[in-house]
């Protein structure tokens, strides 16, 4: 850890796992020895299993649907279609756009049509098999760019724009004196969680539901099944099952409504687990895009307009399209100044897989784009691309092309001197060289021939927090009281721990405020409010600043208690389980003035946002800006395509190292995530059928794809946000992608304007079609 | 579905022979995706792991008898002297675990044309024993695969081992993977070569093997004459002087021009023809470094 540490608020506690301290997930020895209860191990006695049968067809008409032999199998229990959803028969996270099943139409590969339960999988999937559906097939929309032309199909009634962006800022018709320009493609990335869409729903007495399931927002779930099953929210109760990865993935509902469905009309507890190949088609991915940009700068390097336009590719249903488009366009010139901006951003509806939240949200295929063009950019000038990129880099104070200013910390000249300022790992040398440090690794396809050596970087920036004038907010109840003699602290929230490692943090906030050791994070549910999203890179501001206001609240009461019991003392504290007085020192035990517990509930909102002009994008639209740099050290076999990574470097500012052992694993696992997108992960789509849906063909990272990485964890507090935090996830998600390209770049010397860069792109090898 | 566990290798066989549609599993890492996936659902699995027999190595004659039950990872541990390419291959199967369970048996009873064991076999001119209640044959590598996933084998037998001559001279796997580690070939590469001669007597010097750019594994047998007959022809055994750049680069031609790949999702046919230029010269490039130095020291 580097850098400045500025922490607001009290520090009460000598506390070994209190704020600041890589203190241990409690979960870690099971997840490593597999005894980790995930969502696909949920077990009740007597439960059924639920199944689904979806569309072999990316757009069709449904002609006809026979249940009739499915419904006759011994050991089927129910089969359901679109006539059997009482409620709203659509769901959707910004617009209800999506069938809980479908009824005269099919929109992607993949889409639920109808579903069974049965007293055994393998009875639910014979029941599949003998519904009878008739299609009748259409040519499918899968060109976003075609979708925008006047003529082209409609894939939903209101036209196939999902959102149009218009960010419009200083001088339209700006001139400049080096302009360069460029189109730019990101694939579509999975977020590959290894936990398949899970869960186990049981029917209650009151005819309601109880529903154990892996998700992200559990009160957003909830709003939506609900409403499909036509029952009031509080007879829709959620608990948070083991997640097994989420990403971005888990926003959406898969099973929700249909294992719900199932259990109340068998009026037994049904399970629905997902294959792996299904659970390709169980969640949304990230939006491929078309990004066209061009920059205009001065012979001096400074930057003087940009214009771009980016089409992200929605897919058949809205989703999370709208939010996904208003942060590529709002983020969509980088961390950088420029006076004069004129970008349009369109999500659009296809017949391709529908597309949503991943980590990094939009901001991932801008920074592709944006630096890319400021590489390009400082070829054309002969600078050096960090120089270039320092020359206009934002900072506090500076202006977003929304115009919204930025008012807390934005580190971006000193995190792009941080990374280039390290040393370099050795170069490559001699034909000895331990080929697992070599492109292809352990497949033995070079012993040093072909190989070059490139360096690039990659700074992006990201949102935190939900925006756009939304009303974010988390919600905690915190209850001190005793358990056996000894005072303890009961955590309560609705935010989901989806990996990142939130139970940990929000024991270490009640550790910190309240002085005690002993916490209980109980498991989220929907028996209290809202904790919002596990999303953009949210719950340590969000249900972190709801935590500690409780436990303020808690201790306010305590020390109201010892006021009482010892007038005079103005000054008291609590800290190591003891009443202390700031004069005097300890006073009393904790234990002594909790005959009656002390308990808070506390709904906990940021600042607010504000919406965006639609005609010109302005607006303070977002909470909190996060920054991170990379710089990329690549081996390139440069005859066979072939590439490793050497080094990562990574800089970035988290505000507040609340656990730095978990930042430090975000930064990894975020970069991790980068890589993949750079080099291998795409879900391949022709004819909106999706060609690789597994793992074996989607593939993802090994630790011989990961190099070791160098971090630099600044800590500049935001003091807008608790303890001075800033989000984590997402930034070092963004910009490894780009650092890794452009490394490549540097090795080959080829233009690359396509992610994930395949070894046909490096060789010139593609297919017919391409050449 | 049944579960068939025989403990002998001839109450095996005699289970294969009343239930020919049992599918025949040991490590089961590709029988038992399929299964996961719900691409295959076979009446009957045969369990060949209690089968002791299958699991032994030893030697028959001048070749080598490697049961068709033995793991990757040993013939890593234990057979990476004899048998250095095939060494070289079973590093490239899959992850640690893969490896502990996934055999060469398997490789061959799957024929899927991505198996890594496939160009090795072909490049030595190993012979795969297939036994049933009616006897027991060997089938030589190059004329074991009918099509992807298809081989001769009959529907009563089970592939028990294979025999293999051990290396007389250097041998080179080589395999691409859009990743550095646990990939499925987008195409492979096997090259042996024999100075002496073979252990069997038959076939030529040279010995190659091309893996996942055609519908079966394919020699490319243009390649190994071509290559034969210029050592022979100037001398280059004995001199074992380093090979002009006109007679690797033609040798990568040709191994190139032996493939019949397809564009797929994991690579396309022109990448897949270029690649496997490259990796013949390379692997040539290496083994021919190792004939040179190994002479040396003869010398």
């Amino acid at each position: 850890m580097t850098g400045t540490s500025t922490a607001t608020g009290p520090r009460t506690s000598p506390t070994t796992s209190g704020v600041g301290q890589s203190a241990g997930r409690p979960d870690a020895r099971q997840k490593v020895t597999g005894e980790f209860a995930y969502s696909s191990d949920l077990w009740l006695d007597g439960m059924i299993w639920g199944a689904t049968l979806r569309s072999p067809h990316p757009r069709a008409v449904i002609d006809g649907l026979d249940i009739g032999a499915a419904l006759r199998l011994p050991g089927c229990h129910a089969v359901l279609t679109h006539d059997d959803v009482p409620g709203r028969k659509v769901y959707g996270l910004e617009h209800a756009d999506q069938p809980v099943l479908a009824s005269d139409q099919v929109r992607y590969q993949g889409e639920p049509v109808a579903i069974v339960a049965a007293d055994h999988p393998e009875t639910a999937r014979r029941a599949l098999g003998k519904i009878k559906v008739s299609y009748t097939e259409l040519e499918p929309l899968t060109d976003a760019r075609a979708a925008l032309e006047t003529a082209a199909p409609r894939v939903h009634d209101g036209g196939n724009v999902v959102r149009h962006v218009k960010i419009r800022k200083g001088d339209p018709a700006a001139v400049a004196e080096l302009v360069v320009s460029g189109e730019y493609q990101v694939g579509m990335q999975d977020q590959a969680f290894l936990g398949p869409e899970s869960g186990l729903a049981v029917p209650a007495e009151d005819g309601g539901v109880d529903l154990f399931v892996a998700t992200q927002w559990l009160h957003a779930d909830r709003t939506q099944v609900a409403a499909c099953l036509g029952l009031p929210e509080d007879m829709v109760r959620i608990t948070l099952a083991g997640v097994g990865g989420a990403f971005g993935a888990r926003e959406d509902l898969s099973m929700q409504v249909h294992a719900c469905l199932l259990a109340l009309r068998t009026g037994k507890p049904v399970k629905m687990v997902y294959s792996r190949e299904e659970s390709f088609f169980g969640h949304v991915h990230r939006h491929p895009a078309t990004l066209h940009y061009e920059h205009g700068a001065a012979a001096d390097g400074k930057l003087i307009y940009v214009r771009a336009d980016i089409v992200l590719d929605g897919g058949a249903y809205a989703s999370s399209s709208t939010a996904v488009a208003a942060n590529a366009a709002t983020l969509g010139i980088g961390p950088y100044e420029v006076p004069n901006v004129r970008l349009d951003c369109r999500a659009v509806y296809t017949n391709n897989p529908p597309c949503g939240a991943m980590r990094g949200f939009g901001a991932v295929q801008a920074c592709f784009a944006y630096e890319s063009q400021m590489d390009k950019l400082a070829a054309g000038l002969g600078l050096d691309p960090v120089e270039l990129r320092v020359r206009n880099a934002m900072h506090e104070g500076s202006v977003m092309p929304t115009g919204q200013v930025v008012d807390s910390a934005a580190p971006v000249a000193e995190l792009l001197r941080r990374v280039s300022g390290r040393p370099l790992p050795p170069a490559a040398a001699g034909t000895d060289r331990d080929i697992r440090g070599l492109p292809g690794g352990v497949s033995n396809t070079t012993h040093g021939e072909g190989v070059v050596r490139g360096i690039g970087y990659g700074i992006g920036i990201k949102n935190v927090c939900f925006s756009e004038g939304f009303d974010d907010y988390s919600t905690a109840r915190v209850r001190l009281h005793l358990i056996g003699g000894e005072p303890a602290a009961d955590v309560h929230t609705a935010a989901a721990e989806v990996g990142q490692g939130l139970v940990t943090l929000q024991g270490q906030i009640a550790r910190t405020e309240l002085g005690v050791e002993q916490v209980r994070v109980v498991p989220a549910d929907t028996s209290i409010g809202s904790g919002g999203s596990s999303s953009a890179s949210r719950q340590s501001y969000m249900t972190g600043g709801a935590v500690r206001a409780a436990c303020e609240q808690v201790r306010e009461q305590i020390l109201e208690r010892g006021r009482g019991l010892f007038p005079g003392h103005e000054d008291l504290s609590v800290s190591g389980g003891k009443l202390v007085s700031a004069r005097d020192g300890a006073l009393a035990a904790l234990a002594d003035l909790l005959a009656e517990p002390a308990e808070a509930t506390v709904t906990w909102r940021h600042r607010g946002t504000s919406p965006l002009d639609p005609q010109t994008g302005q607006g303070d639209a977002h909470v909190q800006y996060a920054f991170a740099a990379h710089r990329a050290v690549v081996d390139v076999d440069t005859e066979l395509g072939l590439v490793k990574v050497i080094e990562l470097a990574c800089a970035q500012d988290v505000g507040r190292a609340m656990n730095p052992q978990a930042v430090e694993g975000q930064i990894h696992g975020g970069t991790a995530q980068g890589l993949g997108l750079a080099l291998m992960e795409e879900i391949q789509v022709t004819g909106g059928k999706v060609r690789n849906p597994s793992f074996t063909d989607y593939l993802i990272p090994t630790i011989l794809d990961m190099p070791p990485m160098k971090l630099d964890v600044l800590e500049l507090a935001d003091p807008h946000a608790p303890y001075g935090l800033r989000g984590v996830g997402e930034p070092p998600t963004i910009s490894s992608t780009p650092a890794i390209v452009a490394a490549i770049r540097a090795a080959t010397g080829l233009a690359l304007t396509r992610v994930p860069v395949r070894p046909e792109h490096i060789t010139g090898t593609g297919p017919e079609r391409d050449a | 579905m049944d579960f068939l566990r025989p403990a002998t290798l001839q109450q095996a066989l005699e289970a294969k022979a009343e239930r020919p549609a049992a599918v025949p599993i040991a490590g089961g890492t590709d029988v038992m995706v399929e299964i996961n996936f719900d691409t295959r659902r076979p009446d009957a699995l045969l369990d060949l792991n209690q089968v002791a027999e299958l699991a032994e190595i030893g030697s028959d004659g001048g070749l080598l008898r490697v049961g068709a039950c033995v793991s990757y990872a040993r013939i890593i541990g234990e057979l990476g002297r004899e048998l250095p390419g095939l060494a070289l291959a079973s590093r490239t199967v899959g992850s640690p675990q893969i490896r502990n369970r996934g055999t060469v048996g398997g490789n061959l009873g799957a024929a899927s044309p991505a198996g890594d064991a496939h160009p090795v076999l072909l490049a030595c001119d190993a012979l795969v024993e297939a036994a049933s209640v009616r006897g027991t044959r060997l089938i030589p590598a190059a004329g074991f695969y009918q099509g992807p996933k298809r081989s001769v084998l009959a529907p009563d037998e089970l592939i028990t081992a294979f025999r293999i001559g051990p290396a007389m001279g250097p041998q080179q796997f080589a395999k691409i993977g859009t990743r550095n580690a646990m990939v499925i070939a987008v195409c492979s590469f096997a090259l042996s070569l024999w100075p002496q001669g073979r252990p069997a007597g038959t076939g030529g010097t040279i010995g190659t093997g091309i893996g996942s750019a055609g519908p079966v594994p394919l020699r490319a047998t243009d390649a190994e004459e071509f290559l034969a007959a210029e050592l022979a022809s100037a001398g280059l055994w004995e001199s074992g002087v380093a090979l002009p750049s006109t007679v690797t680069h033609t040798f990568g031609e040709l191994v190139a021009g032996a493939a019949r790949p397809i564009d797929d999702v994991r690579g396309t046919a022109a990448y897949r023809r270029h690649a496997l230029s490259v990796l013949a010269r390379r692997t040539l490039g290496w083994t021919w470094d190792s004939y040179r130095k190994g002479a040396r020291q003869c010398a």
